[in-house]
């Protein structure tokens, strides 16, 4: 599926975000791009989404380099991104072509699968942080992606409406199987949805480990095999090098 | 997966918030009438005390006299369908080398490095200084005019449009990148859409500077036109003519405005904009 060999980036300025990372994702996969802010793990993902081609190495999906297109990939960033002149149906179609009828038979499906029913008309400013975020998603399924690439895509809602789009995540998946590549900082997050998390740190930034989760879905929040991934996975990213370095002076 | 969300969805307006607002609207347009309609009563039954002199501020009564004199000899129409023709074409003018100029400029960042010099050292001459010039390579004649009005309506067109299109959301773009637009489709679909607010307040400046620029180019030589009834009521020492021109300046282009400000309203309906 997913194959980025030896892909590294460096800015105009001469900056490293970060140094060359390999690594395969399979069919259906979740994987999870978890790290501290900084160690560029955006820039990976933008680079992956064919946004961003000034890398080096190689990054290919299904055999197909991203620099000759990236068809089979949707992204849901940050940001909802809404075009807010559009309807929400029109946003979710946005990168559809063809037949309006089948575009809009299509978006109401899919407005329905992200639980946002009665909200084709209104226009974005109409809606709520996790709204909009949900028309987002619908946005980038529509196109019926293989990839579904995510930028910390619940990072700016709160707890629990993040909770509630974590598990819609989930209910799509399991409905499609897509494979999905999640870029968070939030350890629950990665641990809920992921099967597999890849744990960046260091700036530049280095792939330190991959990590594979190996729990049974529907996944319980704050189970006790959770909480002793988070201990690992928190050790791993060695929150405290700072502190060692000040106390060693 | 939880509707609850969706359940809260702020779609349904309350019932009879539309009658709250038009009621409203209704009483604060007749508070603002209060004292204008003070003021011309003062006005009226001062003139007719004999306060004011009749030959330099004749009463309201006279001043809508003369209107309907002019009205009914079927001069009214001329005077203001010259002038109005005068704005609307400078205006087209103006505002279409205003687009596809600003367009250009706006999308190829290298051409405003070429451009903007330019354009900014022609801005900063006070427009009624081309006068002079306008006349001795056109005449008195309308070509001269219209040209004025287009040179006045084309600056604030023109700055909106390159600031409105340097100023579209470059997450907005990304989005269309993401689909694999092409980049006419992205000017289409994205760009053009999201500066379509700033260019309207451009259109909006435009036309006021449009007016004010019919004034002066009438001034300069006319056979007809408001702007013409002006120098005529100055000429002739009749106060109430001009005072009736100044009104019939004043309705057109509040009414002007009035249909780019519906337009506006019908277009930005989606703009997060506290509403009146
Ligand atoms: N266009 C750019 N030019 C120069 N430096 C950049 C650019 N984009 C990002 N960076 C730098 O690269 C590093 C990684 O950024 P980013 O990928 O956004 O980190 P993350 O998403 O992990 O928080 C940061 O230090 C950031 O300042
Ligand atoms: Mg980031």
């Amino acid at each position: 599926m997913l194959a980025v060999q030896k892909v590294s980036r460096t800015f105009d300025n001469g900056y490293k975000a970060f140094k060359p990372v390999s690594f395969h994702t399979e069919q259906s996969e979740i994987v999870g791009i978890l790290g501290t802010s900084g160690c560029g793990k955006s820039t990976l993902l933008r680079a992956i989404a064919g946004l961003d081609l000034g890398f080096d190495g190689e990054i290919s999906f299904q055999e197909q380099s991203v620099r000759s297109g990236t068809e089979h990939t949707g992204v849901v960033f940050q940001e909802p991104r809404l075009m807010p002149w559009l309807t929400v149906i029109d946003n979710v179609v946005f990168g559809l072509k063809g037949n309006k009828q089948e575009k809009r038979e299509k978006g109401a499906r899919l407005l329905r699968a992200v639980g946002l029913k009665d909200t084709e008309k209104l226009y974005p400013r109409e809606l709520s942080g996790g709204m909009a975020q949900r028309a987002a998603i619908a946005r980038a399924l529509v196109t019926n992606p293989q990839l579904l690439l995510l930028d910390e895509p619940f990072s700016a809602l709160d707890a629990f409406t993040k909770m509630q789009l974590q598990e819609l995540l989930i209910d799509l998946w399991e409905t499609n199987h897509t494979s999905m590549l999640i870029v968070t900082h939030d350890i629950d997050e990665a641990l809920f949805l992921c099967d597999r998390v890849l744990i960046f740190r260091d700036q530049p930034g280095v792939l330190f480990k991959d990590l594979k989760i190996d729990l049974q879905r529907p996944r319980e929040r704050g189970s006790l095999e959770m909480a002793e991934y988070k201990r690992e996975i928190l050790q791993s990213l060695d929150l405290n090098h700072d502190v060692h370095v000040k106390s060693a002076i | 997966m939880t509707q609850t969300e969706v359940s809260h969805s702020p779609n349904k307006k309350s019932p009879g918030k539309k009658t709250t607002s038009s009621v409203n609207y209704i009483r604060s347009f007749a508070i603002g009438l209060i004292i204008p309609a003070l003021l011309l009563i003062i006005w009226e039954v001062a003139s007719r005390a004999g306060i004011f002199p009749q030959y330099l501020l004749p009463a309201p009564s006279a001043v809508i006299s003369t209107l309907v004199a002019l009205a009914s000899s079927g001069e009214l129409w001329t005077h203001v369908s010259s002038t109005l023709s005068r704005v609307l074409i400078g205006f087209f003018l103006g505002t279409i080398v205003a687009v596809v100029l600003g367009s250009f400029i706006g999308f190829f960042k290298p051409l405003e490095r070429l451009f903007d010099p330019l354009l900014q050292a022609l801005r900063s001459i006070p427009s009624l200084a081309w006068v002079p010039l306008f006349i001795l390579w056109m005449g008195i004649a309308e070509t001269s005019k219209v040209t004025l009005i287009a040179v006045g309506v084309f600056f604030p067109v023109y700055l909106n449009i390159v600031s409105g299109i340097q100023g579209v959301d470059r997450k907005l773009i990304e989005v269309g990148k993401v689909y694999n637009m092409s980049t006419a489709s992205i000017i289409t679909r994205i760009v053009l859409p999201a500066s379509l607010p700033s260019f309207l307040v451009g259109l909006r400046s435009g036309l006021g500077l449009g007016w004010m620029f019919v004034v002066a180019a009438e001034l300069m030589g006319a056979s007809e036109g408001l702007g013409f009834l002006l120098t005529l009521g100055q000429n002739t020492s009749r106060p109430d003519t001009i005072l009736a021109s100044i009104i019939l300046f004043a309705i057109l282009g509040k009414a002007t405005d009035a249909i780019l400000k519906q337009l506006e309203n019908r277009s930005l309906r989606w703009q997060d904009r506290y509403e009146t």
